[in-house]
């Protein structure tokens, strides 16, 4: 067995399992930074008091690709696709705790070797327990 | 910031304002910081080259960003994005205009809310869809 093909069955044993809470605090630079990293000035979230929708993605997701990176001999990761369901406005000071589950994997033989495409789908809720947002995404590992 | 948009004002068929952004290596590690993401496709030509890629590629979550900021900046100060979908087709590359567009294809009235559902797109300078999807918003309703 490869390498790779034998990672893809230790992901596969991960399939539908809750990966463990993680929370967040949202802090005003946080905010602030991610609208001028997309170049994003809607005076909105010039304070960093409101984040944009889309700020969701980036709660959690360096230790989401660092986990899963460790999960696999993967060397690269490309995004597939993005799906952001939003239920409210995530604001300052908000805690968020984020529930990483990859929900389907398919493997494939690419040109490049063996190829993964994995599914995961995230739940954001706020220090009230209420769902923030929820975000499928789909990342092509190989 | 542009007056605000209602229900009312939205016909289908109607296009998006598109948005143009042009994306530098410099922003692609501005969005690396600013969401953690640090795969090295996106700052590290020789890396990015050896993964079959002709070069650094932009970020398909950034794209995706932009896509928001074109619905955000649409709806304006009033509206909600309810929910955003983009799938990434092509790759995008830092130096390259994105020009992200969309059109009205639905609007309906449902629990008292005025929904509007968009598809969108980004286009690459050959006018290649990299990137297309959906969304859906909840603008203010004059009536």
């Amino acid at each position: 067995m490869t390498e790779a093909s034998s990672a893809i069955e230790k992901l596969k044993s991960k399939v539908g399992v809750e990966w463990e809470p993680r929370e967040y605090e949202v802090g005003r630079e946080m905010i602030r930074l991610f609208a001028r990293a997309v170049g994003d000035s809607n005076p909105l979230w010039q304070d960093g008091t409101i984040a944009p929708p889309t700020f969701i993605l980036s709660i959690g997701f360096e230790q989401f690709v660092e986990d899963l990176m460790n999960l696999t001999p993967f060397n690269t990761v490309l995004m597939g696709s993005t799906d952001i369901e939003c239920y409210q406005p995530v604001r300052l000071g908000d805690t968020i705790t984020v529930v990483f589950k990859i929900s389907n994997l398919r493997e494939r033989q690419g040109e490049m070797g063996k190829m993964a495409f994995m599914t995961f789908d995230s739940s954001y809720k706020n220090q009230k327990q209420e769902t923030v947002a929820k975000c499928r995404q789909m990342v092509i590992g190989y | 910031m542009s007056k605000q948009r209602y229900y009312q004002d939205v016909a289908v068929g109607d296009e998006v304002t598109p948005l143009v952004k042009e994306p530098t290596t410099r922003q692609l590690v501005m969005w690396a910081g600013a969401v953690g993401d640090y795969m090295p496709i996106h700052y590290d030509k020789d890396f990015a080259r050896s993964r079959g890629l002709s070069g650094v590629i932009v970020h398909g979550q950034l794209v995706g960003a932009f896509l928001g900021q074109l619905m955000t900046d649409w709806i304006g100060e009033r509206g909600t994005l309810r929910k955003l979908s983009c799938s990434y087709k092509g790759m995008n590359y830092p130096g390259e205009a994105v020009t992200c567009k969309g059109g009205v294809v639905k609007k309906y009235v449902e629990n008292e809310q005025h929904f509007v559902e968009c598809n969108l797109w980004a286009e690459n300078p050959k006018g290649e869809r990299t990137a297309s999807g959906m969304a859906i918003v909840i603008l203010p309703s004059r009536g």
